[in-house]
């Protein structure tokens, strides 16, 4: 009568076996190593061209950073099937050149560079030549509006640098002649040329700001002004000085971005992935430039996928901890793999932050709730009202936030929000029919498997082996299929039959 | 009393005391088809079923199936004081709106509180909606009879219907208890919300051992009577009728709720394929030392009722349990 278990331990061991061999061998071959260790920061960009061919010959010259202040270019790499690459290192920059003969229809070209974090890197820069034709020429109402900025300036500031902080400052401060001025160019373009009419080198360069995991990253305008030999960056908007830790001069030669013959509507969108590289690797890459590895990973995918992998990768570890929390332990929570979810959005939104939204709507949706439930409405209704008041709870507390300048708390938008929605639904009934004991219950237990999914899927080992092991996924199968064919009591069982312990006595 | 969780784990083996986790797996994925399912999880089909297998039951008012026919709700409860409303595809007792009276154009629920008419179509409307249904798939309304119970074990309960749970596994009764409301679990029978659960023997039909909120009680919270004096009448048709539900449904691990009627005796309550396992609190026994016996007959489904009956009172006598 009773089914053999036989396939069950037949598979595992099979998938255990698949897993560890893959693991084993991905140790061995390409020397990943076990531990994070001691490891350099490397920042994996890849920017993605694309354009529409016309059907004639295509030149593409693109701008590519280089060994700057605080990186150090290790390697890159370019896809661009059936095109010829060149790249050009010249005093108005490094730049990749692409061409082909002829093309037509959308065409999709790839640039990857590996930058390592190197604080102690510094490179000199040239500053630009003041051409007496960028100076600021005529006299109409725009050119007296923009020189009264700069007298202004001029008067409250000692050197360069406190020069081009108090412009931006001016432009800030009057903001009507900033408004009348941005009619003809944008701030930036002002800057520099107002800056050189002073006699102040300074040009517009292109930053990226380096996020892990971030695809369609936009590139940013900054203003670089210099003193001799010597420059500083100043955002134009907020007159803020210097470089963050996590920023990229991408394009810092007064170039244009990207040139485009033979074609339209081009796009660059850049993909970054904040890869912890062992030392020894770094050098190993800088080696191995153009040997590229039959290398069957996730590794081999361009960046966007890679980084899209490298959070779902998690997904499975937070899942075991749900089906641990539940078969072992025995917790109750609401909704099955909602904890995952919150936990994931915990990711995003950093601990604390989404404690406190994750509290705040869920309380909030629930008194909301509360009152739904007097219009007698349909369930379907009732539910989507509740998806719109979460929606509208994370816009208010969004916008509230930012008033008050928690720049933090607008990451509340991280928030599965269908998901809360039905967590406030279920919890809503729940209160109803059980009282708030048994809501306090599930949610604590939510709660409290989120924590500790959020702990496992923090935690600098487990990153490290998921996104470097696959084979690990595997292993995690074999266990989930093991932990669902456990017979044996919950840990919370031992509690709820406890009496009888005490009727053995 | 503080033991180690592995003591604890171990001692829980020795008295066979069956898990969560061994329940889902060796009993209901193993004993209870798939297919079979929708029998017990809609109250409206296990009561169509009961009927054609003359297994009594409530009687049935009206059946909700369309949120136009909410409108029609007075004329199906036109003269009528006592009645009892509930989602068909409910669990856990969830959605049940108990009647105990009208007074002028105002309905009485079984614990005082007046509801209007209003009250009672929302209600529907909610059940139709699939408020109260697993999974919120959408739902009926069965209207049907209140149970008036029978006085010999009513007086045992507070508010509310005290209904008998039998454990029923491939077509033997292997464990009961009755199970009373009380003021605390707000008229309902259900022992996560409070309510006080009485181990029966099924040799005989009388208490062994009693619980409330997991903890043993002697007595009955508000009406204050020893519960140990609790003796189910009519045992043997008891059991067999809960022998004959399990047959008709084909699950092999089956909860069946029984009620005693003034009227019209014991009759069939619902049905539940993955039955709770505080049954075994109340009892102060474990069941899997019972379910093994029954795994180690041959065919246990093809004996005859009484005989059936004969084997459960004979070897699940509550003397015999392993203390």
């Amino acid at each position: 009568m009773k089914p053999s278990r036989t396939p069950l331990f037949a598979i595992v061991a099979l998938l255990l076996l698949a897993g560890s061999t893959l693991t084993w061998y991905r140790h061995q071959a390409f020397d990943v190593p076990w531990m994070p260790g001691e490891k350099r920061q490397v920042w994996s960009i890849e920017a993605k061209l694309e354009f529409i061919a016309r059907g004639e010959p295509v030149k593409v010259s693109f701008a590519i950073p280089d060994t700057q202040n605080g990186f150090e270019r290790i390697v890159e790499h370019t896809a661009s099937p059936g095109y010829g690459l060149a790249f050009i290192d010249s005093p108005g920059g490094r730049r990749a050149e692409w061409s082909i003969r002829r093309a037509t229809g959308r065409q999709t070209l790839y640039y990857r560079v590996d930058m390592e974090v190197d604080p102690g890197q510094e490179i000199q820069q040239l500053a630009p030549e003041l051409l007496e034709n960028k100076k600021l020429m005529g006299s109409g109402p725009m050119e007296t509006s923009a020189l009264q900025l700069l007298n202004n300036a001029l008067q409250r500031s000692a050197d360069h640098y406190t020069l081009a902080r108090e412009l931006i400052n001016e432009f800030n401060s009057q903001q009507q002649s900033a408004d009348f001025l941005a009619q003809k160019q944008n701030r930036s373009r002002w800057l520099v040329q107002l800056l050189n009419h002073a006699d102040v080198p300074a040009r517009e360069v292109l930053l990226l700001n380096l996020e892990d995991g971030r695809r369609r990253q936009p590139l940013v305008t900054y203003l670089q002004v210099f003193d001799g030999k010597d420059f500083q960056l100043f955002n134009p908007q907020t007159a803020k000085q210097g470089r963050g830790k996590h920023q990229l001069m991408w394009e810092y030669h007064s170039g244009a971005l990207l040139d485009i013959i033979g074609a339209s509507q081009s796009n660059v969108w850049f993909s970054i992935i904040d890869q912890e590289v062992p030392a020894s690797q770094v050098l190993e890459l800088e080696k191995q430039q153009d040997a590229s590895l039959l290398d069957f990973s996730i590794h081999s995918l361009p960046m966007e996928e890679q980084a899209m992998f490298k959070g779902i990768l998690l997904i499975p570890v937070g899942v075991l901890v749900v089906v641990f929390m539940r078969i072992i332990v025995g917790l109750r929570t609401s909704g099955t793999f909602m904890p995952v979810l919150i936990a994931m959005a915990f990711i995003q939104t950093s601990l604390w932050t989404g404690l406190i939204g994750f509290v705040l709507i869920v309380g909030i949706g629930l008194l909301i709730r509360g009152y739904l439930s007097y219009l007698n409405l349909l369930l379907v209704a009732r539910i989507s009202a509740v998806i719109m008041t979460v929606i509208g709870i994370i816009a208010v507390f969004a916008v509230l936030a930012f008033q008050l300048g928690l720049s933090e708390a607008l990451k509340i938008t991280f928030f599965p929000m269908i998901i809360l929605s039905w967590t406030i639904e279920r919890m809503s009934i729940l209160w109803e029919e059980e009282g708030a004991k048994e809501v306090l219950i599930q949610s604590g237990g939510s709660l409290s498997v989120a924590l500790v999914a959020y702990m496992v899927m923090t935690n600098e080992l487990v990153r490290h082996l998921t996104f470097n092991f696959i084979g690990l996924q595997l292993i995690f199968m074999a266990l989930a299929i093991l932990l669902g064919s456990y017979t044996g009591y919950r840990l919370l069982e031992l509690r709820r039959f406890r009496f009888f312990s005490a009727g053995s006595q | 009393m503080i033991r180690s969780p592995l003591a604890a784990f171990r001692n829980l083996q020795r008295r066979g005391i069956l898990g969560m986790n061994r329940r889902n797996i060796a009993y209901i994925s193993r004993y209870n088809n798939r297919h079979c399912f929708p029998l017990v999880d809609n109250k409206l089909q296990t009561k169509k079923l009961a009927i054609e297998f003359d297994v009594a039951v409530p009687e049935l008012i009206a059946v909700i199936d369309s949120q136009h026919d909410v409108l029609k709700l007075q004329r199906f409860l036109q003269g009528r004081q006592k009645f009892c409303i509930k989602p068909a595809k409910g669990s856990g007792g969830k959605g049940i709106l108990v009647i105990t009276g009208s007074e002028q154009g105002q309905y009485i629920k079984s614990n005082g509180q007046p509801v209007s008419l209003t009250d009672i179509q929302r209600h529907v409307s909610n059940i139709l909606a699939g408020l109260f249904s697993l999974g919120g798939a959408v739902d009926v309304a069965v209207i049907e009879d209140l149970i008036v119970v029978d006085q010999c074990i009513g007086r045992f309960s507070h508010e509310g219907v005290p209904d008998i749970r039998l454990i029923v596994f491939r077509g033997m009764p292997v464990m009961a208890m009755m199970r009373l409301a009380c003021s605390a679990s707000q008229g309902k029978a259900n022992l996560h919300q409070g309510a006080v659960g009485v181990g029966i023997d099924i040799a005989n039909g009388r208490a062994v051992h009693a619980v409330q909120n997991d903890l043993p009680v002697a007595t009955h919270p508000d009406t204050g009577l020893e519960l140990s004096a609790l003796a189910i009448p009519s045992w043997d048709t008891l059991l067999e009728l809960g022998c004959a539900c399990a047959d008709m449904t084909g699950l092999g691990f089956l909860g069946v709720d029984l009620v005693i009627d003034k009227t019209i005796g014991p009759a069939l309550l619902e049905l539940n394929a993955r039955p709770g396992l505080s049954i075994q609190i109340a009892n102060n026994a474990g069941l899997l030392p019972r379910l093994r016996q029954v795994e180690a007959i041959r065919r246990a489904e093809m004996m005859a009722i009484p005989q059936r009956v004969a084997f459960a009172e004979e070897h699940f006598a509550a003397s015999s349990d392993v203390i």
